[in-house]
């Protein structure tokens, strides 16, 4: 069961997306760079030379190690690449989001949380 | 399918019997409790997926014209503005807070998106050329991000819900399904081997009672031969004294007492 504890840190808004997804969302004031020596920042820009595993391991940060943030926005095309980890990652905090990006359209078959809801559905 | 279940492992007494009655008593009160408390949930499941749904086509629409405001951006500023951006975001302006909901006792997270004042990493960003097309990027940007997180409170109420409407449903089955009627047999179970008890009681008072019975009639038969003897023998002892009686009379005769005198 979800306690107060486990988000009543989590203030934070954390992407994973192209550059200009990223750029768009920090224009809105959601960066977030940690003080001190491992400085971390709360956003990654992936391009076309981003290696998968780079991604994966952003993910994993942000859902497992940091516990300040309290939603994950992810482009909807690299969610894609990383797919297995997006289904599999069930825990209610922080919630994952899959975004359209600008070049990508926005596909509800592939959302994870809406496959779910068209099998709870039994569409 | 009762047979399936089985039993709880009790002794048929009535003190059990009395605890599995109240048992069965607190299983259905529970049941109902439990299927109510999952037709609620139901309910506001139902209508969170159906805003989820919704949430999730309004953000294609929004994330789009953000989009737009972007690359007007990039036309006005007339550069990629984005590595600037990236290295100049340091404390987040925008944040969110977590409040609580209670539905049926299920405490649903709801995000709340807050901006913190004072903060501005972007100052100098268009400051060239394109300020206002920036300004307007931001708030276009400002407004998704609302969306978005309105979007991320849904869902992780619907991932919530979606969990705990398991367990009660876990639970009202297995109550359903397992306890009552597992009670409902030990009951059973109980009542038959009380009722054996008490057929077993009964016979075997029937026995004693037999048996005293015969031996009360042997012990009359007894007392009757007894007595019966008794009378024989005081009769006979009767008799007998009689006789001997008869006996001293005659010596009598002989000896001290004194005859009358024959007179002649």
């Amino acid at each position: 069961m979800a306690s107060a504890a486990t988000y009543k840190d989590r203030q934070l808004l954390a992407v994973i997306g192209d550059e200009d997804s990223v750029t768009g969302l920090l224009l809105a004031g959601i960066g977030h760079v940690t003080e001190g020596a491992d400085a971390q920042r709360n956003f990654l820009v992936v391009d076309a030379k981003t290696e998968t595993s780079q991604i994966e391991q952003a993910f994993q940060n942000f859902t497992q190690e940091r516990k300040d943030i309290a939603v994950l926005l992810i482009n909807q095309h690299i969610a894609e690449r990383i797919r297995h980890s997006v289904d599999t990652f069930a825990d209610p905090f922080p919630a994952v989001l899959e975004i359209p990006s600008k070049d990508h359209l926005y596909d509800p078959e592939k959302d994870s949380v809406l496959k779910r809801v068209r099998r709870l559905f039994g569409e | 399918m009762s047979g399936a279940v089985g039993r709880e492992p009790v002794f048929p007494t009535r003190q059990s019997l009395g605890l599995m009655k109240s048992k069965l008593k607190g299983a259905e009160t529970g049941h109902s409790l439990l299927k109510r408390k999952s037709e609620a949930l139901t309910k506001r499941f139902r209508e969170i997926t159906r805003r989820i749904d919704e949430a999730k086509r309004k953000m294609g629409r929004v994330m789009q014209i953000a989009a737009f405001s972007l690359a007007e951006v990039s036309y006005a500023v007339g550069g990629d503005i984005g590595y600037q951006v990236q290295e100049s975001a340091k404390q987040a302006r925008f944040r969110v807070r977590a409040k609580q909901e209670n539905v049926s006792g299920v405490f649903l997270p709801q995000f709340e998106s807050y901006t913190q004042e004072g903060v501005n990493d972007f100052a100098l960003t268009g400051l060239g050329k394109g300020g206002q097309q920036i300004q307007r990027c931001r708030e276009t940007y400002a407004r998704a991000v609302e969306t978005l997180v309105e979007l991320a409170s849904l869902q992780t109420a619907f991932l919530i819900l979606d969990e705990v409407i398991k367990v009660v449903n876990r639970r009202v089955n297995a109550i359903e399904h397992v306890i009552i009627p597992r009670t409902e047999n030990t009951i059973k179970y109980i009542n038959s081997e009380l009722d054996e008890l008490d057929r077993e009681e009964f016979y075997r008072l029937k026995k004693v009672s037999g048996k005293k019975q015969r031996d009360n009639a042997a012990a009359d038969a007894e007392i009757l031969a007894a007595r019966k003897k008794a009378e024989a023998e005081e009769a006979a002892g009767a008799v007998a004294a009689a006789e001997p009686e008869a006996a001293p009379e005659a010596a009598d005769v002989l000896g001290e007492q004194e005859d009358n005198d024959v007179i002649f």
